[in-house]
């Protein structure tokens, strides 16, 4: 009887049944991700790599290295989120009466979730977060963020929990329930085994790093601006990357609280979201609503700063509207609050809730809308320059009030009780989200790349990119708004109906053609980096940019400025250019920097670590772990080396050099 | 959507009243917001065009960046759209409310408040539909029966998981949840065969969780009820507890089952979780709650529901 308990104490409810060694997709995907990681692995040894990789990156705390990692981050994801979207695209386009496609049941399922999650929390969420860690401390003037530490070990958590979904590939399994997981289904009755919690467990340690990174954002653009920089002359994207760090420090303690009850419902017989013993689900229903809605906004609004600064660079123009633009986000900000019941019309509240949620969703479209004419009235009268931050601008401006109108159709109570859970809304909100979150990241992709490594990207595949992306998105989506039209619910892996099959062909070819936009943007990095003197920015100013990030060299120096900069308008840079600014050139002094860390790293792995212990009940691994974590961060607290100088001759070297860049290039 | 008309869109072709109300709703709010969308949308391709970087006889004024009568059109224009689409939300979303018993069976012919609705209750089950005709006395599994022009109200709830009531041709869907009933009063004004399925995702069967609605005439439909009756007697089926809690087991693709009798009660044990021998009924035990609060003068505050539906939804509004 002892030997049993001590095999559960340790492995819990782990098994060799767990590992899916019969699933020949998983087995095939298995196969191609070692061979793959041995490679990297070698490569990495052969070219001793593991120290720079150690000290340069992993341990980091600049948060322009930490505002890159969390990009590439979010592309690596992307293809993870992206093979699920075509497994699915695939499995929709053959499986009709006779035919079940390639997926039962349990696999789709599994499929459809992990896309939702991985794309929400371990694509959009990495790409829009990396760009805020980037872009505001340059564009307030500032050396690093707040709290240079706790922006390592935000990465670091996020990163984890995105591993702990990609473990769930390979030992047990994903959650079956769609990317919300309500209960009933998501609780121990519907959902026995492991799935539901590795989903728990990798937003939990996800989570932490994306509330602390809001938290340190939110403080870096309150306290570190450079002087003169009061919060009307802010530009438009720090401004709304505060207000969406604002969102974040709200909301994402909802999630927390949400799914650690439904972790007690499932591990230890709480009846927090159970049918019966006054358990409610529509509790976990109106949470986790209360969390997704602002979450929607979270990702748009950085990008709505993305595009401001965009056009008006591109339109070689001051934005139209700056004021209204501010008090546009701020209303959205707050809006984002009071809606989330449109989430769930047809879950059997009265007209006049339903009539109040659906009008203020409504509401939101005015300011919204705004958004959209201020970029229209930057690009009247300006001269625009079709490069592809532009060109995605101006996809987005297009698409995005396609998908604002479907969205505003589906605020209607009514018109939402035909249209919910149909792949209309699919449509509707793979419109908003790749029309809206994934152009805007890839306009800032194509915009700041320079800035971050010294060259720009390569237009030729970048043009490929954006075609097949866009017009592949019309193929992809338009198909399913009729889908849902015709009355076809979201989430289906096969159907009676022989007639709707050309949809789903149609949308499976648009899918195909956005794989050949991932294609084309990896090419494009590929060729870039190949190309790199030919396209390289010695000015550091490569799109006669507005902002302050544009006023430094490209890739900026460790310490981002030499001088902290005075500010006299929102288009800082622009009216230093125009006033004939002279950058300076001696009485460089040493400058005080924070010290690279491994403790968000370990804390980070442990997490990882406790994580995984507590899927599968692995009780001993999960409380040494946990003593692990406490000893770790106590020790840390004991590091009083957090910080050093940059000697002035450091500084006095790099200024140096980039004089002698801009001089052999006039 | 005139593009559209070709297809098979039963959303927006529909055959029942309420559904067809809904139709027109998307197609009214659709319309009043392309007022706006269409000539952004021109605007934006214009604008990119004429003001292209080679087009060196468009103005070019770099500093303009402001203007309060633009500004009141960008934001006014929105507005005005939004409270008319928001005075229309406010007014469909009390007229269609499914808990509203119906004003009508179709534009021409007006109901009055007291016409006594078909009363349907509808059990969604891991992963099959219920039907229980209380009045009727039968019950069938995956085959839905109702007679054209006549009011219908379905009662819903389910078993174990959440799942959406939808019979697109019919009206909009409602979610079916279990310990909690949801209520859709709706009307069919054509004799046809229609497809009703699950339309939230509800775990391994959800795909085949679908089922045919009958829309058929008043007399079709009663001697469907007696042949149902007569069928199952032969058979000798009955929907009591013990048969319940077998079906209520999880299992996809069933065919259509009929029951000639029914336990009147059994209804009311789903919705209130005591259909097995040793549950107590949620209500039994909301009661026992405030009861006891009661006794104690406890000043706690207990809601006393003996009913556990969503609403009170019996009454005309």
């Amino acid at each position: 009887m002892d030997h049993i308990n001590l095999t559960k104490l340790i492995f819990g409810r782990l098994s060799l049944e767990s590992i899916p060694y019969h699933e020949p997709i998983l087995v095939g995907t298995f196969a191609m991700v070692a061979i793959g990681g041995l490679a990297v692995l070698a490569a990495m040894t052969y070219f001793r790599l593991w120290g720079p990789l150690w000290r340069d990156w992993i341990t980091s705390i600049d948060h322009k290295k930490i505002g890159i990692m969390y990009m590439i981050l979010g592309l690596v994801m992307l293809l993870r989120g992206f093979a699920d979207a075509l497994m699915m695209r695939a499995q929709q386009a053959m499986s009709f009466g006779d035919q079940n496609g390639f997926l039962p049941p349990h696999h789709y399922d599994q499929v459809f979730t992990a896309h939702g999650v991985i794309m929400i929390f371990f694509v959009a969420m990495p790409l829009v977060t990396g760009l805020m860690n980037y872009v505001v401390p340059l564009q307030i003037g500032a050396r690093d963020v707040s709290f240079p530490f706790l922006n390592n070990f935000s990465f670091w958590m996020t990163t984890f929990g995105g591993m702990l979904t990609m473990v769930s590939l390979f030992v047990g399994e994903f959650a079956r329930t769609g990317w919300l997981a309500y209960p009933p289904l998501s609780g121990l009755l519907g959902s026995p085994d492991v799935g539901v919690d590795y989903y728990i467990w990798s937003l939990q340690i996800a989570g932490v790093g994306t509330l602390l990174s809001g938290v340190n954002l939110v403080v870096t653009i309150i306290k570190m601006r450079a002087p003169g920089m009061d919060l009307m002359k802010m530009p438009v994207f720090t401004w709304t990357a505060l207000c969406t760090n604002i969102l974040i420090v709200a909301s994402f303690p909802v999630l927390t609280a949400v799914l650690a009850m439904l972790s007690l419902d499932r591990t230890f017989g709480t009846n927090f979201f159970t049918n019966d013993l006054g358990g409610n689900p529509m509790m976990y229903v109106n949470m986790i609503w209360i969390w997704g809605h602002p979450e929607v906004y979270i990702l748009v609004l950085p990008v709505f700063g993305v595009f401001s600064e965009v056009v008006s660079t591109f339109s070689s123009k001051r934005l139209f509207g700056y004021t209204s633009m501010v008090y546009a986000t701020a209303v959205i900000t707050i809006l984002s609050y009071l809606v989330w019941l449109h989430h769930f019309f047809t879950m059997g509240s009265g007209a006049s809730v339903n009539s109040f949620f659906g009008i203020t969703t409504m509401i939101i479209s005015i300011p919204t809308g705004a958004k959209i004419f201020n970029w229209l009235f930057t690009m009247y009268r300006g001269r625009i320059r079709f490069e592809l931050p532009m060109m995605w601008t101006i996809a987005f401006m297009i698409t995005f009030v396609i998908g604002g109108m479907t969205g505003v159709l589906l605020a209607v109570p009514p018109a939402d009780f035909v249209l919910h859970n149909s792949l209309f809304l699919i449509a509707h909100f793979h419109n908003v989200i790749i029309g809206g979150v994934v152009f805007g990241c890839f306009a800032a992709i194509n915009f700041w790349f320079p800035k971050a490594f010294g060259y720009k990207l390569d237009s030729y595949w970048g043009k490929w990119s954006f075609w097949l992306w866009t017009l592949g998105f019309y193929f992809a989506f338009m198909p399913l708004y009729v889908l849902g039209l015709m009355g076809v619910t979201r989430r289906m892996s096969h159907f009676e109906d022989p007639s709707l099959q050309i949809w789903f062909i149609v949308a499976a070819f648009g899918a195909l053609m956005i794989a050949g936009g991932i294609g084309a943007m990896l090419l494009q990095f590929y060729v870039s980096f190949k190309k790199r003197e030919e396209l390289r920015d010695v000015t550091g100013d490569p799109w006669g940019g507005r902002t302050l990030e544009w006023s430094t060299s490209s890739p900026p120096p460790d310490y981002n400025f030499a001088f902290t900069p005075r500010i006299h308008d929102n288009d800082a840079w622009a009216d230093m250019k125009k006033n004939g600014y002279q950058r300076p050139l001696s009485d460089f002094v040493a400058i005080h920097m924070p010290k690279n860390t491994w403790a968000g790293f370990v804390i980070a792995a442990l997490s990882f670590v406790i994580g995984f212990g507590l899927i599968w009940q692995m009780w001993l691994l999960a409380v040494v772990g946990f003593v692990a974590l406490l000893a770790t961060i106590i020790v840390h607290t004991f590091n009083y080396k957090r910080d050093y100088y940059i000697p002035v001759e450091e500084v006095v070297r790099v200024e140096a050099a980039r004089t002698r860049l801009l001089e052999s290039h006039v | 959507m005139l593009l559209l008309a070709g297809c098979n869109t039963v959303v927006m072709n529909p055959s029942g009243d309420i559904a067809a109300q809904q139709a027109h709703l998307v197609t009214v709010s659709t319309l009043l917001m392309l007022l706006i969308i269409v000539p952004v949308i021109v605007l934006i391709v214009l604008f990119a065009w004429r003001y292209r970087k080679s087009n060196a006889e468009a103005k070019y004024e770099p500093d303009w960046d402001h203007s309060t009568q633009l500004e009141l059109v960008i934001w006014g224009a929105p507005l005005l759209i939004i409270i008319a689409l928001g005075l229309i939300t406010w007014i469909s979303t009390h007229l269609l409310d499914p808990y509203r018993p119906l004003a009508r069976l179709d534009a021409n012919h007006p109901i009055s408040a007291n016409t006594k609705p078909l009363v349907v209750e509808v059990v969604a089950l891991d992963w099959k539909w219920l039907f229980i005709y209380p009045e009727q006395g039968i019950a069938t599994v995956n085959e839905l029966v109702t007679p054209v022009n006549v009011p219908v109200r379905f009662k819903i709830t389910a078993s174990s998981v959440m799942n959406s009531f939808y019979i697109p041709a019919l009206a909009g869907q409602i979610y079916a949840m279990p310990g909690m009933q949801t209520t859709l009063n709706a009307v069919m004004n054509q004799t046809g065969v229609y497809d009703g399925f699950s339309a939230n995702y509800s775990g391994a069967g959800f795909s085949h969780m679908r089922f045919k609605y009958h829309g058929v005439s008043t007399g079709d439909f009663d001697s469907w009820v007696a042949k149902a009756k007569a069928e199952a007697q032969a058979g000798g089926k009955t929907l009591d507890r013990a048969n319940y809690l077998t079906l209520e087991k999880p299992s996809q693709s069933d065919p259509i089952r009929h029951y000639g009798a029914i336990d009147p009660a059994l209804y009311d044990a789903i919705l209130n979780r005591c259909v097995g021998a040793d549950a107590v009924c949620t209500n039994k035990m909301l009661a026992a709650d405030a009861k006891r609060a009661a006794d104690k003068g406890a000043e706690i505050c207990v809601t006393p529901t003996p009913n556990l539906s969503m609403k009170s939804n019996d009454g005309p509004h």
